[in-house]
């Protein structure tokens, strides 16, 4: 067996959180992504500065925050309680919260990038046409941006598998519960089990190493597709 | 019978500010003419919802209020089709997917066939094309054809030719005018071009740092002396001929108009058709005894019915064709040695140049 049971947990974890947290991001992102790059008020710089605070945030200062937020004794944590009957500081439910905050950038940023090319004068056409404001976006921008949204999903994910300083604030250490494998990893180097921790890394390394990869021929293709 | 009724104020960039109180005919073609920067497309964003005018002003189509009264009505409500200068395709479709784009979102009135469009327009063969792929007045025509088929109840068209060069342009206003004529659809045609307008329009509204200076019949307008039609360097007057006998020797068509005869380059058009003969003021001479031993073809006799007052060199002048008119620019010192005056019966004579290049543009 390549990986133990606890390792095994830990694996099946991480892609859960990482997957949940993708498409949370992809259902708040997108419109919050359209509102940013279709707004003219002046809210914007205010909202998108908000979602970029994660890019230079140490992520312990978001956790540490989240941790304060999510304590039972807080609003937040009481109204949880009553309806959930569960606690919410160190659950499933408190790591996908902070990693959507924690990757929201990753997934807005493109999106709104790709959003902001798209030409008005296409929507203009479309709504000439008979076509309503959602039918618009779903016939004529979903599809001349669907590569972003490929990397906009590939990056939310990818950066969720990576983190650490939030997971490890407001997560604590609970195995099948809040441990993923970059808090494994830290847990065997800790107790100084050196060859379980190269086996987790070398993993990590390789999956973000294909994982580029992949996102950059991606990319690639659709800048020749865009040239011809 | 009105189509458009407008009360409009809208303010655009710095000080402009386009402001018409107009109504404007429920079928045909009606040119909004002006130079760029009059307020022209402005207007038309405003007819299709683009861009809200000021607070107060009113737009109807027909029995639809499309703005006033504190409501709007989105710009997909409107059912108006819009041919822009820039086409405007979906490039993520081929030329077929863009037209059933339309087609499938025509909820009301009866749109031609896709078949028929396509046909019309000669695009059938481009109909698995990506939009990169075609030539400027290719994408016109898709555009022209996608318009057509959201089955709209006023078609508005941005310069659509603008942008292609002249070959192009006249086939693109070659089939403009066949299509409007077939489907009878009133239709806003937005240009700078007096050919393009004399060519495609019945009615003008002449448009000027947003304000409407003039507006009436194209046949009208073009033969009066006091509009800004008249007085600018390329001013024409409009005759409506019927074709008559093909003279194939000298490569000649005759065009019958009011009893007389003009004789032009070859047309395509069959005897007995309707045509429009554009012919430029500059390009027409008076005399007082019918020229014997000239080399200009076309001399018709006319009355002299206006002349422009003035200082300038050179003055306008209104000639009477039975019940249409000519527009000549001559010299004020011809004036006074023929000591021309309102009620002379003239001769005019029209420069071949003229006519053999407006009838072999056609030719293209």
């Amino acid at each position: 067996m390549l990986l133990s049971s606890a390792e095994l947990d830990a694996l099946w974890l991480t892609v859960a959180l990482a997957t949940v947290t993708t498409i949370i991001l992809l259902l708040l992102g997108t419109p919050l992504a359209w509102w940013l790059a279709r707004t003219r008020n002046k809210w914007p710089a205010l909202i998108e500065a908000a979602v970029a605070m994660p890019l230079i945030l140490p992520p312990t200062v978001l956790g540490f925050y989240l941790l304060l937020m999510f304590a039972p004794d807080t609003a937040l944590g009481r109204a949880w309680q009553q309806f959930t009957g569960t606690q919410l500081a160190f659950s499933f439910s408190a790591l996908v919260i902070g990693s959507v905050i924690y990757s929201l950038p990753f997934v807005v940023q493109p999106l709104q990038g790709a959003f902001q090319r798209v030409p008005d004068g296409l929507l203009q056409a479309a709504a000439s046409l008979g076509a309503k404001p959602l039918d618009q976006f779903v016939s004529v921008v979903l599809p001349m941006t669907r590569s972003s949204f490929v990397t906009a999903a590939s990056l939310g994910f990818a950066h969720t598998v990576g983190e650490f300083g939030v997971v490890l604030m407001i997560g604590g250490n609970i195995p099948g519960e809040t441990q993923v494998l970059s808090i494994a990893l830290y847990d065997y180097v800790e107790s100084l089990q050196f060859e379980e921790a190269h086996r987790l890394a070398a993993g990590l390394v390789v999956f973000s190493a294909l994982l580029l990869i992949w996102l950059y021929r991606n990319d690639r293709r659709e800048s020749w597709r865009m040239r011809a | 019978m009105t189509g458009l009724h407008l009360e409009l104020a809208c303010s655009g960039e710095g000080d402009f500010k386009l402001e018409l109180n107009t109504q404007l005919p429920d079928r045909g073609v009606t040119a909004i003419y002006g130079p760029s920067g009059s307020g022209k497309s402005t207007l038309l964003d405003c007819i299709a919802g683009f861009r809200q005018p000021d607070v107060g002003s009113k737009l109807r189509f027909r029995e639809e209020a499309w703005f006033g009264h504190g409501r709007a009505t989105p710009p997909w409500l409107r059912n108006v089709g819009y041919v822009f200068q820039d086409a405007r395709l979906f490039p993520h479709l081929t030329v077929e997917q863009n037209l059933e784009y339309a087609a499938k979102r025509a909820t009301r009135g009866t749109a031609p066939s896709l078949d028929d469009v396509m046909h019309w327009l000669d695009i059938t063969r481009l109909k698995c094309h990506a939009p990169a792929s075609l030539s400027g007045g290719e994408r016109q025509r898709v555009a022209i054809g996608r318009a057509l088929l959201s089955a709209p109840q006023l078609l508005l068209l941005d310069e659509p030719v603008a942008n292609l060069d002249r070959r192009a342009r006249q086939q693109c206003l070659g089939y403009l005018q066949a299509l409007v004529a077939e489907l009878a659809l009133p239709t806003l045609y937005v240009s700078h071009d007096i050919e393009e307008v004399s060519q495609l329009a019945d009615y003008v509204l002449l448009l000027d740092e947003g304000r409407a200076t003039d507006q009436g019949s194209l046949l009208e307008l073009c033969s009066q002396l006091d509009n800004r039609l008249s007085q600018q360097e390329q001013a024409a007057a409009i005759l409506l001929c019927t074709v008559g006998r093909q003279d194939a020797e000298f490569g000649l068509t005759e065009l019958l108009v009011e009893e007389q005869t003009l004789q032009v380059a070859q047309q395509r058009q069959n005897e007995g058709q309707q045509r429009r003969l554009r012919v430029p003021a500059r390009d027409v001479s008076v005399c007082r005894e019918r020229p014997a031993d000239t080399s200009i073809l076309n001399i018709l006799p006319v009355e002299l019915v206006e002349i422009e007052p003035g200082a300038d060199t050179r003055v306008m002048i209104r000639l009477a064709l039975g019940s249409q008119y000519l527009l000549a620019r001559i010299t004020r010192k011809s004036v006074s040695q023929l000591q021309l005056k309102v009620g002379d019966r003239l001769y005019a004579q029209i420069k071949s140049a003229a006519l053999m290049r407006s009838a072999h543009e056609d030719e293209d």
